[in-house]
């Protein structure tokens, strides 16, 4: 009895797996299915598109819409293409980036280490930061950067992405540097490091996963956001994003399809990247903290 | 005036004051252990000193110099930490160094003062490692030689043995105690462990509840305790403590004890001191040692005073080295030391030999030592 059961036991869990792995593979085409489509129409020349045949593979192969889309499609009223607008973005996403991580991690290394009166309230209005809308800032932020004047300019973006993001970053690194003992802190003090010396001596070094979480994490918010950039930049300092929509939007001849999506296929690969090359330290990264050893 | 001068320090958080008033004095070269148990404000010295921690009122002096707001790295004093707290991206030879990097010591004289170190600890193959390759006994030697390589007026340690398996314990035990009879620095050790304390010290401070009960060399704290705390909390098993009586039979001072079979017995005091006569008839606490209770031929020769019981055993507990008998007096389970080849068998009647010369006597209501 004991055995015909362990039989049944292992025939039906090599049946599960691949009952599930079946279901994986399909939920894992139908999630590639738009991109394959995108990709498949951004190597087809127009006419293949518009005569009806989205879904088979190129009759005629070519990358004329993908050189189209990065340097001579029309976006608004210059015929520049996406590179500008991308570099745009770059310039804009990385400063805001490094810039809101570092800041995210010097807070919660003194939310943490160097504790003081109301130091929970400040992590807590930091961290109701979080939930605010982007709706919400648009105005003050607008009149703010009026005041600065860098209203219209990448330098306005950096700003406005850099600061929406402390609240996200100082929330990661409180939760990592809260698991980081203390006593590394005090060893330091006693040998005589001081405040920046044990941070950049002691605590980033040991903070890899979390900056690779931080930095994923800002980087597609920043890259992605469509609302601060379409509200704060104009015209030739417009991000990525802005520039897309206006390529699709631009209503001069004919809608080229294939251009349009060649250029949304521009405008992921960065963020792809980023989760490729880095997405391993992400789910190691949100672990840390949340169980021990 | 001492090397290390603790006045009247007091700690407070808010309205609660966990440190009262400790006053300790030690000399230069002295292995002072604070012990006591969880709670009982010994970390918390041992930081104040350090100077992680602030002084609520008091002084500190460190060779004279009072050292209340100086930061710890300017009061000249190294710190072993339980966790060890080894920098987890430094080698170990990074590790061994960084104060002195801190300090401004040029990198030709740090690298001679870490050849010295590694010498001394024999850790000179271990450098190049990260302290996450190292066993537990390895990461405590780069935790000393992290702060012996400072050279500091006082080395803090702050339960450095207590993450170790047994047997390296007591090993890492003698090579302190030998570390501090070679270099002969002046130490401040914290340990909830007494025979660590007892085995390391040159003066023990026992703690509790904030108060430094007793301050003294390990004998007297073990012959002559203060009060009812230090003596049960110092010595494995520790002390018997038995409601007693005291009698006057014949002009000589008696306590009086009951028996398994709730019998009187009495045990001679001799030369008992005169305050003892105002406790004639009333209860007092009879403490006395395990290793104070023996079987007749085992008895230490030296005693003047050896008292006979009969009473009845009821457990044998063979240790290998020593046996331990439980027999009950006065209701309560009282241990006794004896030889591993003494002939006690559970159940039976044995004559019990009891040294009154290391009996103590503890008033039972303010759990002060009476004489």
């Amino acid at each position: 009895m004991a055995i015909a059961s362990a039989d049944t036991a292992i025939r039906s869990s090599s049946f599960s797996r691949v009952l599930i792995y079946l279901v994986l593979l399909l939920f894992a085409l139908f999630y590639l299915l738009p991109f394959g489509i995108m990709l498949v129409n951004s190597l087809k020349p127009l006419e293949e598109i518009t005569g009806g045949n989205m879904v088979s593979l190129p009759r005629e192969w070519t990358i004329a819409p993908w050189l189209s889309a990065w340097s001579t499609a029309q976006i608004g009223v210059e015929p520049t293409g996406l590179r500008p607008y991308f570099i745009n973005s770059i310039v804009m996403a990385v400063p805001a980036v490094a810039l809101s991580t570092i800041v995210g991690a010097l807070n919660g290394y003194v939310l943490t280490k160097w504790q003081f009166r109301g130091a929970t309230l400040i992590f807590g209005l930091l961290l109701f930061s979080c939930f605010i809308p982007f709706q919400i800032v648009l105005i003050p932020m607008a009149r703010i950067l009026g005041i600065l004047d860098i209203a219209g300019t990448t330098t306005g973006l950096i700003l406005v992405h850099f600061v929406y993001g402390i609240g996200f970053t100082t929330l990661y690194f409180r939760n990592y540097y809260a698991a980081f003992p203390t006593e590394l802190v005090r060893a330091a003090q006693i040998d005589g490091a001081g405040f920046f010396q044990i941070f950049w001596r002691i605590m980033l070094p040991s903070s890899g996963p979390i900056i690779a979480v931080s930095c994923i994490w800002q980087f597609t918010n920043i890259w992605n956001d469509f609302l601060f950039g379409a509200s704060f930049a104009s015209g030739g300092s417009a991000p990525m994003t802005v520039a897309l929509n206006n390529l699709v939007n631009s209503s001069t001849g004919v809608r080229e399809y294939n251009v349009h999506f060649a250029g949304a296929i521009m405008a992921a690969a960065p963020t792809l990247l980023v989760y490729i090359v880095a997405g391993r330290y992400f789910v190691r990264g949100l672990m840390a903290g949340s169980v021990k050893g | 005036m001492g090397f290390l001068d603790i006045n009247n320090v007091t700690k407070s958080y808010g309205a609660v004051e966990v440190l009262h008033k400790v006053d300790i004095e030690v000399q230069e070269g002295e292995f002072l252990v604070l012990v006591g148990p969880s709670g009982c404000g010994k970390s918390t010295l041992l930081n104040m000193i350090a100077g992680l921690e602030g002084i609520t009122s008091g002084e500190i002096a460190i060779r004279d110099r009072v050292v209340n707001g100086v930061h710890p790295s300017k009061r000249n004093i190294a710190m072993v930490f339980q966790s060890y707290a080894l920098y987890p991206n430094m080698t170990v030879g990074q590790n061994i160094t960084f104060g002195l990097e801190m300090h401004g010591v040029p990198k030709a004289d740090r690298d001679r003062a870490m050849a010295d170190v590694a010498k001394l600890l024999q850790i000179e193959n271990l450098l190049d490692r990260k302290p996450g390759q190292l066993s537990g006994g390895q990461r405590q030697r780069v935790a000393m030689g992290r702060a012996l390589v400072r050279n500091p007026d006082v080395f803090l340690f702050d339960e450095p043995l207590s993450n170790l398996d047994a047997k390296l314990r007591v090993d890492m035990r003698t090579e302190i105690k030998k570390l501090h009879q070679k270099l002969g620095t002046t130490i401040v050790y914290v340990t909830h462990d007494q025979i660590e304390a007892m085995t390391l010290s040159t003066r023990i401070a026992v703690m509790y509840d904030g108060y430094v009960q007793q301050l003294g060399t390990p004998k007297e704290i073990y012959d002559n305790p203060a009060n009812l705390f230090v003596a049960s909390f110092m010595g494995s098993p520790s002390m018997n403590v038995l409601p007693a009586r005291l009698r006057d039979l014949n002009g000589e001072i008696h306590a009086e004890i009951t028996g398994a079979e709730d019998q009187s017995l009495h045990l001679r005091i001799e030369n008992a001191p005169e305050s003892y006569r105002a406790y004639l008839d009333a209860e007092v606490m009879l403490g006395i040692r395990p290793e104070a209770i023996t079987d007749p031929e085992g008895a230490d020769r030296n005693a003047r005073n050896i008292q006979s019981l009969h009473n009845t055993v009821s457990v044998t507990e063979p240790a290998g080295a020593d046996t331990f008998v439980s027999t009950t007096l006065s209701g309560k389970d009282c241990i006794a030391r004896m030889r591993a080849d003494a002939d006690v068998h559970p159940g039976q009647a044995f004559d019990f030999a009891v040294n009154m010369d290391k009996a103590v006597l503890f008033d039972p209501k303010t759990e002060e030592r009476i004489g």
